[in-house]
């Protein structure tokens, strides 16, 4: 008699199946493993001492931490995927295509016609952990999730491309107050769509579908998602309730493949060699060396603190001040004389409402009638909806308030770094004012809350975790980009045989480094000054801490209050403005507090916006997820000189040429957005009606989506898909697309490339599209530098198929379509030089929102130079900003043409007054890499501020609020006398 | 206190020029990328009377080096080869008044043609910008009066280029099939000693000769004879070539009983030369091109097609395919106007690997490297439509990405390979059996 073991060991699991010859399950069982993989492997088998011995048997060991065990142990292996196919087509023959989604993976496998097995790439990390963390942002467990999905009524837009971004995009729906329900269906919708999107790539899935793996065994609400979308029935969607071994039994069947047979005493000597073997992880030096250092360390810390006093006993007058985090809600309530009365700090458990409305209750119940509110404040992502319930005196930015709150403990702040669970603020502080803020994004998202998910996730509870952290003998190096590549460090490190301790402190070491050298991006100590300030609830964990003043080799000051100083802040500034009365709600008006709120989709624009209505007491309403003034004030923005407006006015406005000889098709994307005026005329006059692709549109994106072959390639590059299948939906004759290495040379570079993404991005359309064979697919390598060639040139390619088309007919249309490129290029100067003259005139501040030639569409600026129009700036391009004198060279090879204007611009900015700069930066641009650096040290050499944005697929413009709220915080600040309350009373 | 709006100190990153005084003392540091070639092409330089050193440091303190120097979005190999130089400038180990770096610049539209910027701002950053920093570029983008290449060492290097290319492309032929581990690469040793010697005389220019010892030595070598399962290795050029970033992929491949395929280093070369031609045909850039592609291009060629022939003529090893093949595979592809990075090559290597036999695949690159979103893995779908056998992983390469995840996709395309070489071997699988009860659960 033999038996088959298959062992599975995923990145949090450890799943063993045991068959018999023919291949019935004699055992089977699913545990988790909290990183003991080797230790529990052991244990398995003494577990099945009794089944085992005497038998001959049969294993492979599979899964991501199972390799490190096989290593170790030298038994057998076998790719996971792989594993999951054998059993596929043993157990559900009929199956075509497997989805298979696991706690860090997912897999997509094509069993017929020709089979493929795909795993998700390292940056598209959408699956069962992001999962459960997204179920702990909204405090409901998994199960819970489930069940709230199956009841929900709409699904909101979520990025799709990683779990991350995802979390960018829920997080501030649910601060809206969007139903529960509702955002359970979404976050499974971006799991599916992402699935579908990153992993087939293109490859439809048709047939009969078996969903595995871990969610998928357990999710109704996921299933029901999947199969909707993918159009399945009941006898195509195939679900198995082995899914969740389904992988071991693959293993197992591998293993009955196999050449060598063991014995169980074979099994045990090999599970204690490997237990014996050493931890491989390179470990990092520990955070303490020694009892003595910690002691002193602690002693250090606690002398920051304010002083308390008791609410209950108190008589007087109070401050409130409110921070509405995006997971927290923290409340502080000071004296006249600052000190403490009450504070709160909790999860907001996704109803930030509920938690603010009870604490004023305890608080008017702790004070009685011996209290009296003077002034309130509130700060924080929830600021606007606070506002409305609840009636509060003032609105804070946040970064002011971390300041105003700093600078309480140290007069002389120099720096100030904020980590709270979902985000991260740094500033420098300059003169007294806030001078540059850097806030991370998501790809540098490792914050407070993903430590904590760590931990939960590996079944300890936050506290125990970073306690277990501060005495690790040797912290594991988890790398510093994003949480998703750390999750993977982890599971190498789990597979090395890391222990938890060294894991703990390892995570707490990278939020540091990742806070060090991606946010702020020092490169020593100085350039932070002497006074660091750190703060945020993340800073309370002494691991991370500690970490901190290792890694910058300097002493810092972290206040007691750690955790509140947004709410501190935001009361000391209620007391500052403090017109002696407050309108927040009183006692009564919270007794009669409703709210209800209702999703509804904007019309009043192209955007189509979900916003999410919110009606309070006394009719006050709060409309959230607007891009936009428009819902709420029924009108545009304030009519301010908007070049972006401008400039998108231009390019839809184009000449019209009448048809001769059939429709040309080009899409409004990437460089067209520079080069479509010239195009436009050029075949216009050769007889072509030119068809430009409709607008952007989150539904245009997703009808080419299917087709992108690189997940990580930035956002304008993906919308190109759509527009190609928007213009084929058109029926255009032809398409015309062309392949440019070069771009003109402007006399302000070294040389005048396009970046390989524009330059090239034709060749990926036609590689990884359907274009019909009835269009013609034009995409010839062409430059438009050297007149006289491009006619030569393009006179060649356009014969291939109209050979009636002469040189001379070509040269024409050339010299029209040059004519029209610059009086298109004048217009834009022009319109540059009369807003710069507004702003003089109206004594305006001025923005020079600096980007690439296609961040004008709305779709991929997300609307960003409305809202900063919305906050008063006249706003000029990159473009629209006069070229200097002569050409200044940069301290790095200035070869592309479009960066090229924003050095001049960053060049121009410096000289002009109450004008800075914001640089709009898409996600996954590696060019900008190099340029946000030489830009921001232009524009600090020249004493200007220095703002930049990320956009990617993330609808949602809260952080982008916040920051450009603290730049105008920041100028305004500089421009006359600070505005906040001067330290200590 | 108000603030001056037009204050300006103008920013300026430190040049400092690499002078002829500097050549006698002055050590240069190499960067490492391809042990064998860079050995000998720091002979040549040291010929012409420089001192240089080559770096052969590999441990983790070089990333956090680079995390810490470079934006930490900036491709992988920018980070490796500047934190490998700071790394070892901190290192202790060099009179820093008395030391100078190599880099080299490609003059693209990639972003590698500002490695060297970078370079300059991570060593003012670190109050280092007094070291020189010399560029090795082909377009005339900088120049020290100090450091000129001779005609002579020019050749040298084409040699160089080709001997390198030969042991490389033959050890990997040997090396997973070695009966008594490390004779291989004591081979390889033997070679690069003996070659970079030769360098000292005009020993080294009889090729042929040259040529027919070292295909005998490896010839020798012991082997055990087993299936092959080969698999190319293509990508962006740091991460194919280099131990440090792609985590020794050729060392680990042997691990798993799998063949090597590398294609040589003469192939980028000669691409960087041809994009002149095709410039001056698509754009009507400078005919220079044309003529530097004759003259230079021409050289190398011959080196390669000599090369070629030798081991043809040998017969025991498969010969390489020229690079004249190269260019009219990707027809139908990808333009060959595509010409930032690594091109059109990287596509048509990745054909070129199938044709001759191999579908298995490993595309390395740095995370969000811009020319392979279209010339790596833009075309993987359009080659596999051709080639259905076509067994291909990308893998991304980062100082965040942990090498289990990488290995644990290589594994998958090796799985699938090994499978396709037992359905080779035994024609189609059985049909599989009949579901049992217990399992059978649709719906």
């Amino acid at each position: 008699m033999h038996y088959k073991i298959g062992i599975d060991i995923g990145s949090t699991t450890l799943k063993c199946v045991v068959l018999d010859e023919s291949d019935n399950i004699l055992y089977k069982s699913y545990e988790r493993h909290m990183s003991r993989v080797r230790q529990l492997t052991l244990e398995k088998f003494v577990e099945l001492e009794e089944l085992l011995r005497g038998n001959e048997l049969k294993v492979s060991i599979t899964g991501s931490a199972g390799l490190g065990v096989s290593d170790k142990s030298g038994l057998p292996f076998v790719q996971e995927v792989f594993a999951t196919s054998q059993a596929a087509k043993v157990y559900y023959p009929q199956t075509d295509v497997v989805i298979e989604l696991g706690g860090e993976d997912a897999k997509i496998l094509f069993l017929q016609g020709t089979p493929e097995e795909r795993m998700n790439s390292t940056c598209a990390g959408g699956t069962g952990s992001f999962i459960d963390q997204m179920a702990a942002l909204l405090a409901v467990d998994v199960g819970e999730l489930d069940r709230l999905s199956l009841r929900h009524t709409c699904l909101y837009p979520i990025a799709s491309r990683c779990g991350v971004f995802a979390k960018t995009d829920i997080q501030p729906l649910i601060n809206q107050g969007a139903q529960k329900e509702d955002l359970a269906a979404s976050i499974f919708q971006a799991v599916v769509d992402q699935t579908i999107a990153g992993l087939a790539q293109g490859r439809p899935i048709v047939g009969n579908v078996l969903f595995l793996g871990g969610p998928l065994a357990f999710l109704q609400g996921l299933r029901q998602r999947f199969v909707e979308t993918l159009k399945l029935d009941e006898r195509s969607a195939i679900f198995t309730p082995l899914a969740q071994y389904f992988v071991a039994l693959g293993a197992a069947i591998y293993a009955g493949g196999l050449p060598q047979s063991f014995c169980y005493g074979d099994l045990i000597a090999a599970m204690e060699r490997a237990l014996k073997a050493p931890s491989e992880s390179r470990g990092l030096p520990p955070l303490f060396e020694s009892d003595a250092e910690y002691e002193a360390f602690q002693k250090r810390h606690q002398s920051a603190k304010v002083d308390s006093v008791d609410l209950a006993e108190y008589c007087g007058g109070v401050y409130i001040g409110i921070d509405a985090g995006s997971t927290t809600t923290k409340l502080a309530v000071i004296d006249e004389r600052d000190n403490l009365l009450y504070s709160h700090y909790c999860r907001n458990n996704g109803n930030p409402l509920e938690v603010v409305l009870q604490e004023l209750g305890t608080i008017y119940f702790l004070g009685k009638d011996r209290i009296k509110v003077l002034g309130s404040a509130v700060t924080g992502y929830g600021e606007e909806l606070m506002l409305g319930a609840f009636d509060v005196d003032e609105g804070v930015v946040e970064t002011v308030a971390h300041y105003t709150a700093a600078r309480h403990f140290n007069p002389d702040v120099s720096f100030i770094i904020d980590i709270g669970g979902q985000d991260m603020k740094c500033f420098h502080i300059k003169d007294g004012a806030i001078d540059s803020i850097l806030l991370n994004e998501a790809c540098s998202s490792g914050c407070g809350s993903f430590i904590e998910t760590f931990a939960n996730s590996m079944g300890y509870p936050i506290e125990e975790f970073a306690r277990l952290g501060l005495f690790a003998k040797a912290p594991v190096d988890l790398g510093t980009r994003c949480t998703v590549f750390m999750n993977s460090s982890v599971k190498q490190a789990q597979k090395d045989g890391a222990p938890v301790e060294d894991i703990s402190a390892g995570l707490s070491i990278s939020v540091v480094k990742n806070a060090l050298y991606k946010v702020i991006r020092v490169h020593s100590a100085d350039e932070l000054g002497e006074n660091i300030v750190v703060q945020g609830g993340t800073f309370l964990n002494d691991s991370v801490l500690r970490s901190f003043e290792k890694e910058l080799g300097h002493d810092v000051v972290r206040p007691q209050i750690a955790g509140l100083m947004g709410a501190y802040g935001a009361a000391l500034i209620a007391k500052e403005r403090s017109k002696g009365q407050s309108t927040i709600s009183t006692r009564e008006e919270l007794e009669q507090f409703t709210h209800t709120s209702v999703p509804v989709t904007c019309k009043r624009c192209t955007n189509h916006c979900r916003l999410t209505i919110n009606t309070f007491p006394g009719g006050r309403k709060f409309i959230s997820g607007n891009k936009c003034e428009r819902p709420v004030t029924g009108e545009k923005g304030a009519d301010l000189p908007n070049l972006y407006q401008f400039k998108y006015g231009l390019l839809t406005s184009l000449p019209k040429f009448p048809n001769k000889r059939g429709t040309m098709g080009i899409p409004l994307a990437l460089n067209m957005y520079e080069n479509l005026p010239f195009w436009n005329t050029f075949f216009g006059r050769l007889g072509f009606e030119v068809v430009v692709s409709d607008s952007s549109t989150r539904k245009l994106y997703s009808s080419g989506q299917h087709t992108i072959p690189s997940d990580t390639v930035c956002f304008p590059a993906k919308v190109t898909h759509g527009h190609i299948q928007n213009l084929i939906g058109k029926g255009v004759d032809s398409i015309f697309y062309p392949c440019m290495s070069y771009n003109f040379d402007e006399g302000m570079s070294d040389n005048c490339y396009n970046c390989p993404v524009v330059a090239y991005y034709p060749e990926v359309i036609f590689a990884n599209m359907s274009v019909p064979p009835n269009i013609r697919f034009l995409y010839p390598y062409i430059s438009l530098n050297d007149r006289d060639f491009f006619v030569k040139r393009i006179t060649g390619v356009l014969r291939e198929y109209w050979p009636d088309i002469g040189k001379r007919a070509v040269a024409d249309a050339a010299t029209a379509a040059y004519d029209a490129l610059e009086a298109h290029h004048n217009a834009i100067r022009e319109e540059g030089l009369r807003a710069i003259q507004y702003a003089k005139d109206h004594r305006r501040k001025t923005i020079i929102l600096s980007g690439r030639p296609y961040h004008i569409d709305p779709l991929i600026n997300h609307g960003i130079d409305n809202l900063i129009a919305s906050l008063g700036f006249v706003i000029l391009s990159e473009d629209s900003v006069p070229a200097l004198p002569e050409y200044h060279r940069v301290n790095v090879l200035n070869q592309w043409t479009y960066h090229a204007r924003m050095y001049n611009a960053a060049r121009q900015c410096v000289g002009m007054p109450d004008t800075e700069m914001v640089q709009l930066v898409s996600f996954g641009c590696g060019l900008d890499a190099i340029t946000t650096d030489e830009v921001r040290e232009l524009l600090r050499h020249g004493g200007k501020l220095y703002t930049q944005i990320k956009i990617d697929e993330i609808n949602n413009l809260g952080a982008v609020k916040i920051r450009l709220r603290s730049l105008q915080a920041a100028m305004n600040g500089r421009a006359e006398e600070s505005r906040l309350p001067t330290g200590k009373a | 206190m108000k603030r001056m709006n037009n204050e300006y100190t103008e920013y300026t990153v430190p040049k400092p020029e690499f002078t002829p005084e500097m050549k006698a003392t002055h050590t240069i540091l190499v960067p490492m990328m391809l042990p064998i070639h860079f050995e000998m092409l720091c002979e040549v330089l040291r010929q012409e009377g420089y001192k240089v050193e080559l770096l052969r440091t590999n441990h983790r303190q070089i990333v956090d080096e680079g995390l810490k120097s470079v934006h930490n979005d900036t491709c992988y190999p920018a980070l490796l080869v500047i934190g490998q130089m700071m790394d070892a400038l901190k290192s202790g180990k060099y009179d820093l008044n008395k030391v100078a770096l190599l880099i080299t610049q490609t003059g693209g539209g990639c972003r590698a043609s500002n490695y060297l910027s970078l370079l300059r701002k991570a060593l003012a950053n670190a109050g280092l910008s007094h070291v020189p920093v010399i560029s090795i570029n082909f377009t005339g983008l900088e120049e020290n009066s100090g450091f000129k290449i001779s005609l002579r060492a020019l050749v040298k290097c084409a040699f160089a280029l080709t001997y390198g290319d030969m042991i490389m492309w033959v050890r990997n032929q040997v090396r997973p099939y070695e009966r008594h581990p490390g004779e291989t690469q004591r081979v390889v040793e033997k070679w690069t000693r003996e070659l970079t010697g030769q360098f000292r005389s005009p020993r080294f220019f009889f090729v042929k000769r040259n040529y027919r010892r070292i295909l005998r030595d490896f010839a020798a070598i012991e082997q055990v004879k087993r299936e092959p399962i080969r698999v190319g290795i293509v990508g962006e050029i740091y991460m194919k070539y280099a131990a440090l970033g792609n985590n020794s992929l050729e060392d680990f491949l042997v691990s798993q009983g799998a063949e090597p395929v590398v294609s040589g280093v003469s192939d980028f070369m000669l691409y960087c030369l041809r994009n002149g031609v095709f410039d001056n045909r698509l754009y009507g850039t400078n005919p220079r091109g044309k003529l530097i592609w004759r003259v230079a291009g021409g050289y190398l060629l011959s080196r390669q097609k000599q090369m070629i022939a030798a081991i043809k003529e040998h017969g025991a090893f498969r010969a390489p395919t020229a690079f004249t093949e190269l260019e009219k595979l990707v027809e139908g592809y990808i333009g060959t106007g595509a010409k930032m990075g690594e091109g059109w090559l990287l596509t048509s290597e990745m054909l070129e690997l199938i044709h001759s036999g191999v579908n298995n695949i490993v595309c390395t690159q740095p995370f969000g490297c811009l020319p392979n979103h279209i010339v790596a893995k833009g075309m993987i779908r359009k080659i596999k439509e051709h080639h259905p056998q076509a067994n291909i992983v990308a893998v991304d390469y980062d100082p965040g990405a942990s090498r289990i995840n990488q290995e644990n996709r290589i594994k998958l395309m090796l799985a699938i390979a090994h499978q396709q070489a037992e359905e080779e071997k035994s024609g189609p699988t059985p049909s599989p059996a009949a579901p049992q009860e217990e399992r059978v659960m649709a719906g």
